[in-house]
This record gives structure tokens, C-alpha cells and sequence, in this order.
């Protein structure tokens, strides 16, 4: 356990970081606001209203750490219905009655409401949301608004909508849906290009950027109206003296109509649903290891909720994509939600009439991209290869989402997923699930005579129902301890269950525990995927027989170095946890190792992503480990460039390295312990740094990370990375 | 304190193909703990009957066993019962079934309805045997009731007649017992430190109880103390199932109503899935 530390001046000393990661998030907060209120139906303003009032009251109350909360995606469904059944006015009633529901949740301690849907169900759910703002907006970004009951005849019209596109001949539409295209071309290739001066505007920006920067050109420069049609332009955005003068008076007389309360409801399941997803998610990402106090997020989501829609905002919900950039950019605690509210505000104060400069195309291939990522096939080959019972259960809640409504779909998906249970069950008799379904099946104790040892045991069935008496008891032991999860006398585990413990796994690995399950060997299962129902045992993945170019010449490389080359994906990657690189970051996998039996030195590509959803990014670099034997401080080096002397303004701080004014000019050091440093940073290593080229070198107190490039290193860039890596090693002092 | 709490044991006899594996275990424990055998069997006597018993428990001869037969018509709890308030048995031995397909035990219909009128022990088996399966680990609940201390005590005296290596008494703590609820990590230190507190003052407990109990007992057994946090009665049977106990002994409730039943608590749970032995000191 940490001690207690000077909160206050922590707060101010990462302040600077926090208010740069809020304002970078308000600049991927402002588009999608804009684009979610308005793929709602709503009035743009209210995404923005519902971020400004979310962030503010979340940051005060909130019981979670580097989460940002604003409009969320899974809402567009169930506003678009509340907002067309009911109208408006109604509809913000509805918002704020959710919200009162929401706050309930929280005091009762409601929590693990979202551990009690089936994942495959969740999955269908939001592939569900995802075709629905999909299927609508996509019709939009090529400038060809139509209106349809049901959002399958969205779908189906699209090949319509692509020919039609083809064949205008208004000049106006032609360059909307020009527009359109080149944003969702933005939107795609973004994460495909890894520049750091262009990564530090997030892709939603750069197609606000681009496009008011467009409409300047014709302004100021050509002298013409803007060639996209003026009907495919953001309308609507009022200045902040409006705001205020139009509150949108609420209109009570609906309210005790039956699509009234099925709105709220499914506003207020969905909005918690998506919340405590993202704020599981992102507890993960927290590079300073917090647990989330998820009852009191709800209860200022709630109250944030009720403040939005009495302004006139959308429902307030903690989002995923745009926490995991706040986390990305350095955020710490709570107070970068705040700022990024308050750069919002400003956003709308100064620059409301930029806004309609916007082209609503541009704006809504931002969507169709988000509901892409929702609804990608990626998704469905992912359930495939954890069993093909799982298809039915998605497949099972898309449809019934999309034709019926998103509680019908949910509640579908639950019972499609008891009775395959019962159906893969029937050998061990229908009883199974009955009649244990009450009891307390888990049994958690500390071991007596082994501190920080704990033994979890699992009876009879473990599957999504009865799921919270397994969480309640893990979510009881500090995750840096050790734990055993033992299922042998369990005759049945989900996927959902086994989906679970493996976060559990990771996020104990992260945070120095261990977290270990056996008893699963017996179990039978569908596939061999991890989280196929029943079983665990990852098995290794089918060896490819054919290795590329760059691997058969790692394998001569090896032979002519004498190393030994492993091609093979391996998900063992605790040694990397410890390292700062790595905080924030998801690593997959490590592949192509080289290794040397005796100096410890391995040379590995390794997979890894950063940010999560839309802003997810999935990264393969070549790195060099250097196992030292003895302790060293920990720092980071990198180049010094125009970057760090931003971040170094926004808190961080460069350590100099006395009479070696040339290394410390070139090179930029952090670390903790400064006199540890120094002293490491002798004249010889110094030396041999400024006479080498340039790598990123980071220290986690007994061994070494080494990488260059954003990307795979070449065979050439290998042999360079693995002597810089030898040399280093014995400059090095070992003392 | 008595310590030796069973001077007569009894047994209900039904012509049953687990007839012998019953009586020889029952034959046994009577021996252990030099005890009279009733055998208590409902129905007519007839001459047959007591000379296929006299038969089976031939073996048991040279060690002295004093067994007696009582033949009594009528329901067979009712004879059960009344037999046993009778004769004054003390303890009061009883079969299980086994779910069928499964591997799974639970005690039937009848010896449910006597476990919980019996005001004498009772001890459930699960797989009796002709051949003697030696009993090597006994968990005992040391739950804070004033029946515990004279539970623990003859847990040891059990032990020590069945020459059990390892006893490990069982501390249930209700999560009731923490104030602080988990949500977060200034909650979870506060409830670890809670729960810290409150394992330790129950351990100090039956270490007390521990040091009332004569040497003899104690001496050469391995003692573990595991405070555990959960739902009272079924903890235990958990426990005893993955620690692989042979015998599990438990208080007997306190008293028993309609309402205990539907909603089941302490020793229903252990009815309903039958961990292993299990012997209930009244």
C-alpha cells in the first residue's frame, strides 16, 4: 500500500499535464458532440452541452480517476426513438428522468449491473448501435439525405446511395460528398500514419481543421461561396448568449405514456451499461493503478445527467475512445474531464460561428467510422473462434435490436444465451442450473500462514448469471497479491466468466500480482480458443509453415550470430510491465525473438495498442531487453526535439547532466531519482551515448528497453539495434 | 466437560445392498469409542432378521462389541426418534444417496426429516465401507456460539480415537461483520484492515478454547486456525470438499423453523450437498 502523499501539491504539480490532455480530448470532445446530438436528431449543441455538464460535475463528484464523460455512441439508438416518439421537449424530461434512475443505481449499489449480460450479448447490442448510426449517417456523408422507418431499409439503401453519388450533377453535392469521403479517408488512415507532429491533432480535429481552414480558402482567398451545397452545412449552432436565453423549457405532459418510461428505461440501461464498460476499460489504462469507485461515478453520472437535460444537453455517459486519449496524453486525475469541459466553453464562446463552416458530411463520416468499429467484422470472427454458439446469441440480439428495440435485443440475447447454456449442458442435467443458481457457489479465503495468498473456489456452474458472486470476491483482494482461481468443482464456465478472468489476469500482472486459475484441464470444450465456454489452457496458435522474407532472414542471422530465433507469437510479456513505455498501453504479443543463452540480451517485435475503440491504435515495433543483473535507477532517455520542450512546459522535467552540456542538450532524461541518475550518467556511458546513434532507452531498475523507429526494424536496423544494445551493456557501471 | 460424549450409538437397519458397508461402520466407531450398538430396524422381528445381523457383525467379536437389536414397527422417523430417546443413544448414524450421474451426495428424505428432530448427534456418511477408509482430516467450524467449545473439544477427542493427523477449525465471519463495503482502494485497505482485525481476534478466540482442551488430545495433531469470509454453513462444506477433510463436525442448530427451510442457512446447506462425512454434535 502507498503512503500518504502530499495530494495537494501533487494536484498542482500535474496540473499542466492535466489541463494539456483536457484541452487535446476537447478537441476530439467538440466533433463528436457535434456529430452524435446530431446523428440523435438533436440539436448539435446539446453533445456539447451534455460534455460541458457532464465534465464539470463528474470531475467534482466522480469516483473514477482518468475517465472523460460526454454524449456516448450506444445512445444515439435510444435518443433517435425517444426523440421521434416522444419530440424534444418530452425527450429531455426523459433524459432527466434517466438520470434521477441512474443516481438510484448508484446508491443502491448497482454497479455490477453490467457483469450480468452475457459479452456476446453486449457485443451484439453494440454492433447493433454501431449499424443504426451507420446505416443513417453513411447516407449523409455522400450528401444524400433520405428518411427511412427502419434502419434495415438504411442498410439496404446504401449500393443506392453509392451509385447515386456517382451520377450528381449539382456541383454542391458533389463536393459534400467529396467532403464526406476524404474524412472517413482521414478517419481510417490516421492511425496508419505514425508522425508525432501530426498524431498530437487527433484524426476528428484534423477534419474540423481541414475543412473550416477550406472554407477560409474560397472565402478569403478565391472570393467564392463555398462550393459544398449550403443544406449539407452544420446549421443550428446558437452562440452562448442563446444557450442561456433558450433553456428549452421541459415539457411534463408525456410523461405518464407507456414509450415515455420504455425511453427511460432503455436510456438509463444502455448509458450505465456503456459506462461501466468504459470504466472498467479504462481503470486498466490507469498508469497509476487506481480503482474506480464505480457506484459514486454513477451517482454524478446520474446528477450530471439530470443538469444536461434541464440545459437542453444529451444524456452524460463515461466514453471509452475519448478516455483512453486523455490517459494517452498524461491526464492524472479528474481534473482534466474538468478542463476539457472548460475548453469546450471556450470553444463555443469564441469560435460557435466557425462551427458552421463544417461541412455535415465531414462531420458524419466521423460517425459511420465510429459505428464501423462497432459493428466491424472483426467482431464476428472474434465470436466465431470462441464457439459458434456465441454467433447465435450475437446474431440473435443484432436482429432483435434492430427490428424490435435495444431492451427487447438485450433481453433477447440473455435468454438466447441461458438456453444454449442449458442445451450444451444437457448431459449434466437440467438441475444444474437450477438448483444452484442460488446459492453462494464461491468460497474465497487467504491462505492462514502465507500473507497476500488468497484461494478462490468455484462450484457447480459459473456463467453470467451468477457472475457478481465471483466478481464481489475478487474485486475484495488488492491486486497485487497473489490469487488462485480454482474451477474443479465447477462443472460449467462461460465465455463471459473466462472473458472476465482474463482482465482480471492482465490487470493483475499489471499491478505486480499474480493471478493464476487451474481445475479447467478436465473441461471439454468447443474450440480452442481461451475463452470458448468451459476451459482455458490457451492453446499455442496453429504454427505457420511458412515464415516471410524477414523472418527466414532472422533465422539465418541467428545462425550466423549463434542466437536462437523464435518466430512464434508469445503472450508472456510480464517483463515489459514494469516499464513506463508500457503504462498505458496494452501490450498483445511478442514474436520473432532473438535470443542469447548467456548476456541476456533479447531482440523481439512486439505487438501492442494503444488507446481504445475509435481511437485505438495497434502498433508493431522491434525492441532490445537487457536483463541486467544488478539494480540501476529507473529513467527514460530519449531525443530531445520540439515535442519534449512542449511536455516539458506542461510539467515534465528534463534532467541535466553536469560537465556534459552536449549530452544534455541533445538528449532529453526523466526520472525520479536525480542523484541515482547523475551517477549512473557517468562520462563513460554519457560518452557513449552521444557518440551512437539515437534510440529511445528506458530503465525499470534492473534491466533495459531499447527501440528506435515507430514501426518493425529492418534486418539491417536489427544487427544495428542488437550491437548498440551489446556495447551498452558493457559500459554500463555495475555498482 | 465430558470427553468422551458417545456412549451408544445408533443405527438404522434396512435390508439394503449397503446393509453390510453400514454396519461395519457403525461396528467400528462403536469400538473406537467403546460404544453399545443399537440397531435399530422398522419392521417385525422375526429370527432370520437377527441372525443375518449376528452374521455380518461376526468380524467385530474380538473386539468386544456390545450390540443390541430393537425391532419396532410403525414410520420409520418416528421409530427412529422415539428409539433413540429410549435407549438414550448419543449418536445416531445415517446413509446419503447419491445424485444419480453425478458425483454428487445429499441426504434423503427421511434422515433429512430425523437430522433435524434428533436431539442427539448425528453423523451423516457418505460412502460407507466394508474395508476402512482411515479418516486422516477433520475440519471443525469454531464459529462464535456457546456450543463451540464443547464442539471443538470433542472434535479433538474424536481425532484423537479415529487417529486423525490434521484438525483445522473453521472460522466463518458473515461479510456482515465488515462495515466497510469495497469500492474502491481506500475502501478495499479499509476493509482488508477490518477483516485483518476481526481474523485475528477470532483466531486469539479458539486459541483459548484450544488451550482448555487436555494435552493428550492436542499433542502430535496438526492444528490449522482458517478464518473464512462467507455465507455461514456453506463456507464450511466448501471448505471441507477442497481441503479434501474426511470428516466434517459441525454445531447443531439452534432451532429450526418453516422459515429456515425455504430460505436455507447453516446446516441445510450442508444437507443439501453433502461435502463428506459430516457429524453434528448436539
Amino acid at each position: 500500500m502507498s503512503p500518504k502523499k502530499n495530494n495537494i501539491k501533487d494536484f498542482f504539480k500535474t496540473l499542466p499535464k492535466n489541463i494539456f490532455s483536457g484541452f487535446v480530448v476537447s478537441l476530439i470532445a467538440l466533433p463528436l458532440g457535434l456529430g452524435l446530438a446530431m446523428a440523435s436528431d438533436a440539436p448539435p449543441i446539446s453533445g456539447i452541452i451534455a460534455a460541458i455538464v457532464g465534465g464539470v460535475i463528474v470531475s467534482v463528484l466522480g469516483g473514477s480517476h482518468v475517465t472523460i464523460v460526454g454524449p456516448g455512441n450506444g445512445l444515439v439508438g435510444v435518443l433517435l426513438v425517444a426523440i421521434s416518439t416522444l419530440g424534444i421537449e418530452s425527450a429531455y424530461v426523459a433524459i432527466m428522468c434517466s438520470g434521477v434512475l441512474l443516481l438510484l443505481l448508484g446508491f443502491f449499489r448497482m454497479g455490477a449491473l453490467a457483469d450480468f449480460f452475457p459479452s456476446s450479448a453486449i457485443q451484439g447490442m453494440l454492433a447493433a448501435i454501431g449499424l443504426i448510426i451507420l446505416g443513417k449517417q453513411f447516407h449523409i456523408m455522400l450528401a444524400h439525405k433520405i428518411n427511412r422507418v427502419d434502419t434495415i431499409d438504411y442498410l439496404m439503401e446504401i449500393p443506392n446511395t453509392i451509385y447515386d453519388a456517382f451520377h450528381y450533377d449539382d456541383k454542391g453535392l458533389i463536393f459534400a460528398a467529396l467532403a464526406g469521403v476524404l474524412s472517413l479517408a482521414i478517419m481510417l488512415f490516421y492511425s496508419k500514419i505514425r508522425n508525432k507532429y501530426l498524431q498530437l491533432i487527433p484524426a476528428p480535429m484534423w477534419i474540423v481543421i481541414l475543412s473550416i481552414g477550406f472554407s477560409y480558402y474560397f472565402e478569403l482567398i478565391l472570393h467564392k461561396p463555398n462550393p459544398i451545397a449550403q443544406k449539407y452545412m452544420v446549421s443550428g449552432i446558437p452562440s452562448i448568449q442563446n444557450i442561456i436565453a433558450d433553456l428549452p423549457v421541459p415539457d411534463f405532459s408525456g410523461i405518464w405514456s407507456f414509450p415515455f418510461w420504455a425511453s427511460v428505461l432503455a436510456l438509463t440501461l444502455i448509458a450505465s451499461i456503456e459506462s461501466l464498460l468504459s470504466i472498467k476499460a479504462v481503470d486498466k489504462l490507469d498508469p497509476e493503478k487506481r480503482r474506480s469507485n464505480v457506484n459514486r461515478d454513477l451517482k454524478a453520472l446520474g446528477l450530471a445527467t439530470v443538469g444536461s437535460g434541464l440545459l437542453g444537453g444529451l444524456n452524460v455517459v463515461t466514453v471509452i475512445a475519448r478516455s483512453s486519449v486523455n490517459v494517452n496524453q498524461g491526464a492524472s486525475n479528474r481534473s482534466s474531464n474538468f478542463f476539457h469541459a472548460l475548453f469546450l466553453v471556450l470553444f463555443i464562446v469564441f469560435f460557435s460561428t466557425q462551427l458552421t463552416r463544417i461541412p455535415l458530411p465531414a462531420l458524419m463520416a466521423i460517425l459511420v467510422y465510429t459505428g464501423y468499429k462497432l459493428a466491424s467484422p472483426k467482431i464476428i470472427t472474434k465470436m466465431f473462434s470462441i464457439g459458434k454458439e456465441q454467433l447465435i446469441i450475437f446474431f440473435m440480439t443484432l436482429i432483435v435490436t434492430l427490428k424490435i428495440g435495444l431492451i427487447t435485443g438485450i433481453i433477447a440475447g440473455v435468454l438466447t444465451t441461458f438456453i444454449l447454456h442449458l442445451i450444451i449442458n444437457r448431459n449434466l442435467g437440467y438441475g444444474l442450473f437450477i438448483r444452484n443458481l442460488l446459492k453462494p457457489n464461491v468460497l474465497m479465503f487467504e491462505e492462514q500462514g502465507n500473507k497476500g495468498s488468497y484461494y478462490v473456489s468455484v462450484k457447480h456452474f459459473c456463467s453470467f448469471i451468477n457472475y457478481f458472486r465471483l466478481k464481489k470476491h475478487l474485486d475484495a483482494i488488492p491486486e497485487d497479491q497473489d490469487v488462485i482461481v480454482d474451477f474443479s468443482l465447477c462443472d460449467f464456465v462461460d465465455d463471459t466468466v473466462l472473458e472476465n478472468i482474463n482482465s482480471y489476469q492482465e490487470l493483475f500482472a499489471k499491478r505486480g500480482g499474480h493471478f493464476d486459475v487451474v481445475g479447467l484441464d478436465m473441461h471439454d470444450t468447443e474450440t480452442k480458443h481461451p475463452f470458448s465456454s468451459r476451459r482455458l489452457l490457451p492453446v499455442p496458435k496453429i504454427i505457420k509453415n511458412s515464415l516471410t522474407r524477414r523472418q527466414t532472414s532472422m533465422e539465418t542471422l541467428a545462425e550466423n550470430y549463434s542466437l536462437e530465433y523464435n518466430p512464434k507469437k508469445k503472450k508472456d510479456t510480464s517483463f515489459l510491465n514494469s516499464f513506463s513505455f508500457f503504462r498505458t498501453k496494452n501490450i498483445n504479443h511478442i514474436y520473432n525473438k532473438l535470443s542469447h543463452k548467456q548476456n541476456a540480451i533479447t531482440l523481439f517485435d512486439i505487438e501492442f495498442s494503444e488507446g481504445e475503440f475509435i481511437a485505438k491504435e495497434v502498433v508493431r515495433k522491434s525492441m532490445l531487453h537487457i536483463d541486467l543483473q544488478f539494480d540501476i535507477p529507473e529513467f527514460t532517455l530519449d531525443k530531445e526535439g520540439f515535442l519534449e520542450k512542449v511536455s516539458a512546459f506542461a510539467g515534465f522535467k528534463d534532467i541535466l547532466i553536469e560537465n556534459h552540456d552536449d549530452f544534455s542538450n541533445r538528449f532529453y532524461l526523466l526520472g525520479d531519482n536525480k542523484a541515482g541518475i547523475a551517477k549512473f550518467f557517468n562520462d563513460d556511458v554519457t560518452n557513449f551515448f552521444e557518440s551512437n546513434p539515437y534510440y529511445h532507452v528506458e530503465s525499470n531498475g534492473n534491466a533495459l528497453l531499447i527501440f528506435g523507429k515507430e514501426r518493425l526494424a529492418s534486418i539491417k536496423e536489427i544487427k544495428a539495434l542488437y550491437d548498440f544494445g551489446k556495447r551498452l551493456k558493457d559500459v554500463i557501471p555495475s555498482s | 466437560m465430558s470427553l468422551n460424549p458417545f456412549k451408544s450409538i445408533g443405527i438404522g437397519v434396512a435390508y439394503s445392498p449397503n446393509l453390510k458397508a453400514n454396519l461395519f461402520e457403525a461396528a467400528r466407531l462403536s469400538v473406537f469409542f467403546g460404544a453399545k450398538l443399537f440397531l435399530i430396524h422398522v419392521g417385525e422381528a422375526s429370527e432370520e432378521k437377527t441372525n443375518m445381523l449376528s452374521i455380518i457383525l461376526k468380524s467385530f467379536e474380538e473386539d468386544k462389541l456390545d450390540y443390541e437389536v430393537v425391532f419396532k414397527t410403525g414410520d420409520p422417523v418416528d421409530v427412529i426418534l422415539s428409539t433413540s430417546e429410549e435407549k438414550k443413544i448419543d449418536l445416531l448414524i445415517l446413509g446419503a444417496v447419491r445424485r444419480e450421474q453425478i458425483l454428487k451426495y445429499y441426504v434423503g428424505s427421511i434422515a433429512r426429516k430425523i437430522t433435524r428432530q434428533a436431539k442427539c448427534s448425528i453423523l451423516l456418511l457418505i460412502k460407507p465401507s466394508v474395508e476402512r477408509v482411515p479418516c486422516q482430516h477433520i475440519v471443525v467450524n469454531g464459529l462464535k456460539d456457546p456450543k463451540t467449545e464443547q464442539t471443538i473439544t470433542s472434535a479433538f477427542y474424536v481425532a484423537k480415537q479415529l487417529n486423525a493427523e490434521k484438525v483445522t477449525i473453521v472460522e466463518e465471519i458473515g461479510q456482515d461483520q465488515i462495515a466497510v463495503k469495497v469500492d474502491d482502494d481506500k475502501s478495499l485497505r479499509r476493509t482488508n484492515i477490518a477483516k485483518e482485525r476481526i481474523e485475528l481476534r477470532e483466531n486469539s478466540r479458539v486459541k483459548e478454547i484450544i488451550s482448555h482442551i487436555p494435552k493428550e488430545y492436542t499433542k502430535n495433531k496438526t492444528i490449522k486456525l482458517q478464518p473464512i469470509f462467507g455465507k455461514r454453513g456453506y463456507s464450511i462444506g466448501h471448505y471441507a470438499q477442497i481441503s479434501r477433510a474426511d470428516l466434517l463436525i459441525m454445531n447443531a442448530p439452534s432451532k429450526m423453523t418453516f422459515l429456515d427451510r425455504l430460505f436455507p442457512h447453516d446446516i441445510e446447506h450442508i444437507l443439501t450437498e453433502l461435502p463428506t462425512d459430516v457429524l453434528i454434535l448436539q
